[in-house]
C-alpha cells in the first residue's frame, strides 16, 4: 500500500496536492484572523479598565478586570471616600470593585430589559416572518395563482427602496396606532421587512422539492396541511434554517428604526449600546461588554443551525 | 379491490388537450396497461383518477361510486409515481408505514408493523427496513415505492411508469415480480408505460393511447395480431412493423381500398432466389447476438426483419426472394382493413 503510493508518480486531478492544501489553508486562516480580529478586540476591551481601553498606543497586554461588565449591569453614584469608609464592609465582589473607584451601586441598569426586548423582538419577528413566508412560498410554488409573477415582484419591491425613505410615514402611522415603543410594533415592522426576503428565499427551496412527494401523501389520505407538515417541511428544513438566520440577523442588528421608534419600554440593544455613558463620556469597556453579550445569541443560533446552513446557502442556487 | 370506470373524461392544460373524451373500464382483478408515447395523456389519465387533477368534463367511478369531485385521499387509491416517491428524510420502514399512518386511516401501530413486514417480505427488502430511503440502490428504491402502494389494500393500484428509471436487467426482474405479486394478491392495477415489452408481458389487457384518445383496447394478443390501425401496429413488435405502399406489391392479394401493407417479421419469409417476383437486396445485417436484424432494400423502400444467425448467413448486397404471409392491410386513413379469408 505504502509502496504503491510512494512509487506512484501520477497525481489526482480531483484531490488537491499537499502544497495546494497548505496554501488554501493558510489563506483561510489569514482571512479568519482578519475578520475575527475586531471581534477579539471588542472581547478584550470588555475586560480592560477605562484608562487601558483608551490608552495610546493601544494596549494588547493589560491587567484584566470585570469593571466593564459590572458597569454594564449597574447604575452607580460617586461618593466621598469618607462616606464609603463609613459603610459596612462590601457584601459582594462587585460592591468591592465599585467602591475602589469611590462609587456605590445604586441599582441595576436597563441592560437586562433591553436584552430581553431584543430577544423577544428578534426571535418573534423571525418566527413570524419564516412562518408566514413558508406558507406564502408554498402557495406560490404549488398553486396556480393569478398574477403570481406580479405579486412576487410586488413583494420583492418592498425591499427595493431604502427603509429610511419610509421612516417618517411609518413613524406617523405608528403614532396613530399607538404602536411606537411597543414590542408588538417592532415585531410587526421587522416581520413586514423580513417576510419578503423569506418568501423569495423559501420559494426557491420549496420549488426544488418535487411535488410528487406531497401528491403521494395526498393520495395516501393526508390533507394538504398534513402533507405540508409531514413531507414538505422536513425537506425544506435547510432552507428554513438559512432563511431564519438571515431574518434574525436583520432584525437583531437593525438600528435605524429601533432608534426612531423605540426609546423606552421596547428599546432594543442596538440603540441602547452606544449610549452607555460613564463618567466623562462613553464607558468603552461597558460598551464592549454589551457588544460581546449582544453577539452571543446570533453566534449560538448560527452554530445550532450550522449543519443545515452550509447546505442551505448553496441549495436552490443550482438549477438542475 | 374494485373496478374503475372513466366516462368521457376530458382535460385541457391551456391550449393542450391532454385527454379527449376518454372512456375506459378497469375490471376487478385486472392488470390493465395504458401504452403510449410521452405526451399521449397517460399520466394525466392516472392523475384524473387519483383526483390530483380534476377533469373538465366526464366522470370517474370507483366501485360504482362517482368520485369525480372527491379529494384524492378519500378515493381509496394507491399510486406509484415514476420517481421521487420515497421520502428522503424517512427510513424504509417509515416510508412503507407512511400511508398507513395517515390521520384518515388510524391503523394501530402493531398492525402497521405487521403489514410493513409482510410487504417487505413480498418485495425482498426486509433486510433494508432500517436504512435511510436515500441509501438504497435504484432497484431497491423502486421496490420500496411499489411497497408503499402494496401496504394498503386499495380499490386500485395506479402505476406511472414505475420501472422506467431502472436499467434493463432490473426492469426485467421487477416486471416478473410485479406480475407475480399482482396474481398473488389478485390486485386491480392500472399501469402506464411507453414500453411495449412491459405492456406485452404484464397486461391482461392493453389500451393504446395517443393524443389523449384511446385507440384500441384488448388483450396483448388481440392488439398485436389485429391492430385497429397502422399506429397501433407500429407500437408493438420488434423490429418495428414495416409499411409498404400497396402499389409496390402488385402480386400480393389485398382487400380493396388497401393503401398500405404492414409487414412484421413473421409476415416476411426471406429465401434464396427461386424464380419469385418479389426480389429484395440485403442492405445491411446487424448482429445482436441471439438474432440478426436484416435491412432489406425493396424497390427503394427499406424493410427490417429478423433472421436466425445460425442459418445460412445473409450478406450485404445479396439478392433474396421475399414472400409475404398474411400481412396487415390499412386504408388511406391508416385504419385496418380485415384481411380476406384465405
Amino acid at each position: 500500500m505504502t509502496a504503491a503510493v510512494a512509487n506512484s508518480t501520477a497525481h489526482s486531478i480531483v484531490e488537491a496536492s499537499p502544497r495546494a492544501k497548505a496554501v488554501a489553508g493558510g489563506l483561510v486562516i489569514l482571512y479568519a484572523v482578519i475578520t475575527i480580529l475586531p471581534l477579539l478586540w471588542i472581547v478584550a476591551t470588555a475586560f480592560k479598565s477605562q484608562s487601558d481601553a483608551i490608552a495610546y498606543p493601544p494596549k494588547v497586554i493589560f491587567e484584566p478586570t470585570l469593571e466593564g461588565y459590572v458597569n454594564l449591569f449597574t447604575v452607580r453614584t460617586r461618593q466621598t471616600p469618607d462616606f464609603i469608609a463609613k459603610l459596612p464592609p462590601p457584601e459582594t465582589w462587585y460592591d468591592k470593585l465599585v467602591r475602589q473607584r469611590d462609587m456605590v451601586i445604586a441599582g441595576p441598569s436597563k441592560v437586562v430589559p433591553r436584552f430581553v426586548n431584543s430577544l423577544i423582538i428578534g426571535f418573534g419577528s423571525t418566527f413570524l416572518a419564516v412562518f408566514l413566508g413558508t406558507l406564502a412560498a408554498y402557495a406560490f410554488s404549488r398553486f396556480r395563482i393569478p398574477l403570481a409573477d406580479d405579486l412576487l415582484f410586488f413583494i420583492l419591491s418592498t425591499r427595493m427602496m431604502p427603509p429610511v425613505a419610509v421612516a417618517i410615514p411609518i413613524y406617523l402611522m405608528y403614532r396613530q396606532l399607538n404602536l411606537t415603543d411597543t414590542r408588538l410594533g417592532m415585531i410587526l415592522l421587522y416581520t413586514a421587512v423580513n417576510v419578503s426576503l423569506a418568501v423569495w428565499l423559501l420559494k426557491g427551496f420549496i420549488d426544488e422539492i418535487p411535488r410528487e412527494y406531497e401528491e403521494a401523501a395526498l393520495v395516501d389520505g393526508y390533507t394538504r396541511l398534513q402533507a405540508l407538515r409531514k413531507v414538505v417541511l422536513p425537506q425544506a428544513v435547510t432552507g428554513i434554517a438559512a432563511t431564519a438566520i438571515f431574518c434574525l440577523i436583520f432584525s437583531w442588528n437593525e438600528y435605524a428604526f429601533a432608534v426612531l421608534l423605540t426609546s423606552g419600554e421596547a428599546q432594543t440593544m442596538p440603540p441602547f449600546i452606544p449610549f452607555i455613558i460613564g463618567e466623562g463620556g462613553q464607558d468603552w469597556p461597558a460598551v464592549a461588554a454589551a457588544t460581546t453579550l449582544f453577539v452571543v445569541p446570533i453566534v449560538l443560533f448560527t452554530v445550532l443551525l450550522r449543519k443545515h446552513l452550509l447546505r442551505g446557502i448553496t441549495f436552490g442556487a443550482v438549477r438542475k | 379491490m374494485a373496478d374503475v370506470i372513466l366516462r368521457n373524461i376530458s382535460k385541457r392544460f391551456g391550449a393542450v388537450e391532454a385527454v379527449r373524451e376518454l372512456s375506459l373500464a378497469v375490471n376487478d382483478g385486472e392488470f390493465l396497461v395504458l401504452l403510449g408515447p410521452s405526451g399521449a395523456g397517460k399520466t394525466t389519465t392516472l392523475r384524473l383518477i387519483t383526483g390530483l387533477e380534476s377533469p373538465d368534463a366526464g366522470s370517474v367511478l370507483i366501485d360504482g361510486r362517482d368520485v369525480t369531485i372527491d379529494p384524492p385521499g378519500s378515493r381509496d387509491i394507491a399510486f406509484v409515481f415514476q420517481q421521487y416517491s420515497l421520502y428522503p428524510h424517512l427510513t424504509v420502514y417509515d416510508n412503507l408505514a407512511f400511508p398507513l399512518r395517515s390521520p384518515a386511516r388510524r391503523v394501530p401501530e402493531p398492525m402497521i408493523r405487521k403489514r410493513v413486514e409482510q410487504t417487505a417480505e413480498l418485495l425482498h427488502i426486509a433486510s433494508k427496513l432500517n436504512n435511510r430511503a436515500t441509501r438504497l440502490s435504484g432497484g431497491e428504491m423502486q421496490r420500496v415505492a411499489i411497497g408503499r402502494a402494496l401496504v394498503r389494500d386499495p380499490s386500485i393500484y395506479l402505476m406511472d411508469e414505475p420501472l422506467s428509471s431502472l436499467d434493463a436487467k432490473l426492469r426485467a426482474e421487477l416486471r416478473l415480480e410485479l406480475k407475480r405479486i399482482q396474481l398473488e394478491l389478485g390486485a386491480t392495477i392500472l399501469y402506464v408505460t411507453h414500453d411495449q415489452v412491459e405492456a406485452m408481458t404484464m397486461a391482461s389487457r392493453i389500451g393504446v393511447i395517443r393524443d389523449g384518445q384511446l385507440l384500441q383496447l384488448g388483450t396483448p394478443r388481440e392488439i398485436y395480431e389485429s391492430p385497429s390501425s397502422s399506429y397501433v401496429a407500429s407500437r408493438l413488435g420488434t423490429p418495428q412493423i414495416n409499411f409498404l405502399p400497396a402499389r409496390l406489391l402488385p402480386d400480393v392479394p389485398v382487400p380493396p381500398g388497401t393503401e398500405t401493407v404492414g409487414i412484421r417479421t413473421e409476415h416476411l419469409k426471406v429465401g434464396a432466389r427461386n424464380g419469385g417476383r418479389m426480389v429484395g437486396r440485403v442492405h445491411r445485417v446487424e448482429h445482436l447476438g441471439e438474432q440478426n436484424h436484416v435491412h432489406l432494400d425493396y424497390k427503394g423502400e427499406m424493410l427490417v426483419t429478423l433472421a436466425d444467425p445460425h442459418q445460412q448467413p445473409l450478406k450485404a448486397d445479396q439478392e433474396v426472394e421475399l414472400h409475404l404471409v398474411h400481412p396487415l392491410c390499412f386504408d388511406r386513413a391508416g385504419q385496418r382493413i380485415p384481411a380476406m379469408i384465405h
